[in-house]
């Protein structure tokens, strides 16, 4: 039962991560209907940027981290401007390409950047552990368990209470009519993916003391992020979140109970099996174009 | 300009609609069939590799740029192909009984991968071709009585006819050939025929094309497993050629560059699987002989704009630690699908296109001509 309860924990924090990452997808799709397959790559980078403020530069760990997400966000806008908005509106495809591209690039640079070894960043929580009787949580884990549900909680309140964020979804449902009313599109766009790039940043530091920040972690968890998207259905904050923590708590589980090479592919076999029983996710709406 | 004045319903669907087709295709063919004799082996590698390249990127044309299917998991196709090939070689199954089986059972697997994708679209299929591939990755890696694990799968010399035909020789080069140019003819024949049409009538509208009496689940899966299927094909020539296949050989790398093949080539024409093939398989030659020349070039650009031999042999050093860096080739993978997108969204077939059409229309050109709609309205995209 310990054992079961420690699993279950330790994939909550290891899917919150997944859902931070799935959050940054969800609001890219929410407000532009586009999916970014660099996100996994954005918080590698702002993991890095972290890197560099914080273990290179010697700044305080928040202020570091502060300066990291502003970074990001600027760093997004730049990105959205270059990359996204001249094909915003073409085929989906297209704009997947650019951003597999865009992910591409951020690798092979940041590689060259920093080199392709492990860093580590030292955070105030990385030391100590919680003890709830024999149950053992380090302060690491909890660290990205509850700044998760923090950031979780904020944007739902953003996307579903502020005139930005209804701004946000009316864009997304129909540009050219948000335009006509007034909703200046293109800087809505460029100040999601802002909040996408800090997003990911969280992501990539509190995963710092976790799994290290190397140049092909984002490629590799990102691609774990995507079903966490899907199985909460593209498009649902909570939901993002929600598979991100099933997601996690699958392969922690997969992990421990099944053979080895369960854990790697867990994941995508309850994906196939969600996308064939309910292909609009946990959360999602399903549209149907009218004639 | 050359008007064709069509007359009948014979005349549109010819596969060459006038004899300069038949000219130019000659002469290629003829070059091709030459052509061993005339490059150099390392050439002639490069352009085994193409015909391989071309032959998928055919395969993924009939799914994503004919049917509309996009797909992210051709590499597994590929795998399991080329490990059919492998594992019945072993059982000493002659060359075309295991070149059929592989693309039986890659077009039967296509079809199963089919049937949960009737209910997706766009981003989802995307996701869940990815999936499969993750999982049929995982396969090869752990079923070690039948894939050898990761340690990987010699593939014997292929044997044709009772001959061992080695993967250098001008003989496997033709196999290849041969291939893709059935592959292309026949894929030409494929999208002439009823089911062709219904294909690219699923691609533009499903509600149209449901609407007009089009069966979209039963050639969606055809769709699949044809692709799949000739994608199994191109998978045993793989094997052959490379003569050793491992799992980590067929992951989402692999299938990202299936996609930048089409990409690059262009998405609305089979030119385009060629074109792009050629320039995905010749871009590491170029890379490698820039990384080599580079240097030097500059070096000399810089000397004769009055750079001291000092500061010369200073830039030399600096162009050649910058082209030996780490990772250099991956940003500019990554610049090169991004600038496509971007400015060439048909690829390099469109541009061929547009020029072409530049001369014949001079001076009347215009831009105009190849733009595309864009759409901003939801309720559109959703079809």
């Amino acid at each position: 039962m310990l054992d079961f309860v420690q699993q279950l924990v330790s994939g909550i924090a290891l899917g919150c991560v997944y859902g931070l990452i799935a959050l940054g997808f969800v609001l890219v799709y929410k407000a532009t209907e586009v999916v970014n397959f660099a996100q996994g790559d954005l918080m590698m980078l702002g993991g890095f940027f972290a890197f560099t403020f914080i273990g290179m530069m010697g700044l305080n760990y928040w202020v570091g981290f502060a300066a990291a997400v502003a970074a990001m966000a600027l760093f997004g806008m730049l990105a959205e401007r270059v990359v996204v908005r001249p094909i915003l509106g073409y085929p989906q495809f297209s704009i997947i390409m650019a951003t597999i591209g865009l992910g591409y690039f951020l690798r092979s640079v940041s590689g060259m950047i920093w080199g392709t070894d492990d860093f580590k960043i030292d955070t105030p929580f990385s030391q100590g552990v919680l003890r709830i009787g024999s149950l053992v949580l380090a302060h690491d884990k909890l660290s990205v368990i509850s700044a998760t549900v923090i950031l979780c909680a904020l944007l739902y309140l953003f996307f579903n209470k502020t005139t930005l964020g209804t701004a946000m979804r009316a864009s997304s449902e129909n540009m050219l009519a948000a335009y006509y009313m007034g909703i200046p599109v293109k800087r809505v766009v460029s100040i999601v993916w802002a909040i996408s790039a800090a997003v990911a940043t969280c992501a990539g530091v509190l995963l710092a003391p976790i799994t290290f920040i190397h140049s092909n972690v984002g490629l590799v968890l990102g691609l774990k992020a995507f079903p966490a998207a899907v199985l909460g259905g593209f498009g649902s904050i909570p939901g993002a979140v929600v598979g991100g923590v099933l997601i996690g708590v699958i392969e922690s589980m997969a992990g421990f109970y099944l053979a080895e090479g369960w854990k790697d592919v867990a994941p995508y076999i309850v994906l196939l099996a969600v996308l064939l029983l309910k292909p609009e996710g946990l959360f999602g709406l399903h549209l149907r174009k009218k004639v | 300009m050359r008007f064709l004045f069509k007359t009948d319903y014979e005349d549109d669907i010819r596969l060459f609609p006038h004899s300069g087709y038949v000219v130019s295709y000659g002469v290629l063919l003829a070059a091709l069939l030459i052509a061993p004799y005339v490059l150099s082996s390392y050439l002639m590698s490069q352009l085994v590799f193409v015909c391989i390249y071309a032959t998928v990127g055919v395969a993924l044309l009939i799914l994503t740029g004919f049917t509309g299917q996009a797909s992210l998991g051709h590499a597994a196709f590929l795998a399991i192909g080329a490990y059919t090939a492998a594992y019945l070689q072993k059982y000493n199954v002659p060359f075309p009984v295991y070149f059929l089986a592989a693309g039986a059972l890659t077009g039967l697997i296509g079809a199963m991968v089919g049937f949960p994708a009737l209910r997706l679209q766009g981003i989802y299929l995307v996701i869940a071709t990815i999936s499969f591939a993750f999982i049929v990755e995982e396969i090869l890696a752990r079923w070690e009585s039948v894939t050898n694990g990761n340690e990987g799968m010699r593939v014997k010399a292929l044997s044709l006819l009772g001959v061992a035909v080695s993967r250098d020789s001008p003989t496997f080069y033709f196999l290849c050939l041969a291939v893709l140019v059935l592959t292309i003819v026949g894929t030409l024949n494929l999208l002439r025929s009823p089911t062709g049409r219904a294909f690219v009538a699923i691609r533009d509208s499903e509600t149209a094309a449901r609407s007009m009496g089009v069966n979209v689940a039963l050639y969606k899966v055809k769709s699949f497993a044809i692709s799949a299927a000739i994608t199994g094909f191109a998978g045993v020539l793989f094997a052959h050629k490379l003569s050793f296949i491992s799992p980590e050989m067929f992951t989402l790398q692999l299938s990202i560059e299936f996609i930048i093949v089409i990409l690059i080539g262009g998405t609305f024409s089979l030119h385009g699987a060629v074109l792009g093939a050629i320039f995905i398989v010749m871009i590491d030659p170029f890379l490698t002989y820039l990384k080599d020349d580079m240097p030097g070039i500059i070096a000399g650009i810089a000397a004769t704009f009055g750079a001291g031999t000092q500061s010369a042999a200073n830039v030399h050093s600096k162009v050649a630690a910058f082209a030996s860096l780490n990772g250099l080739k991956g940003a500019i993978y990554g610049i090169i699908i991004v600038l496509f997108v971007l400015f060439e969204p048909l690829g390099l077939y469109g541009r061929w296109l547009k020029i072409k059409l530049f001369f014949q229309l001079f001076p009347l050109y215009k831009r105009a001509t190849f733009k595309r709609q864009k759409i901003y309205v939801k309720s559109e995209r959703n079809r």
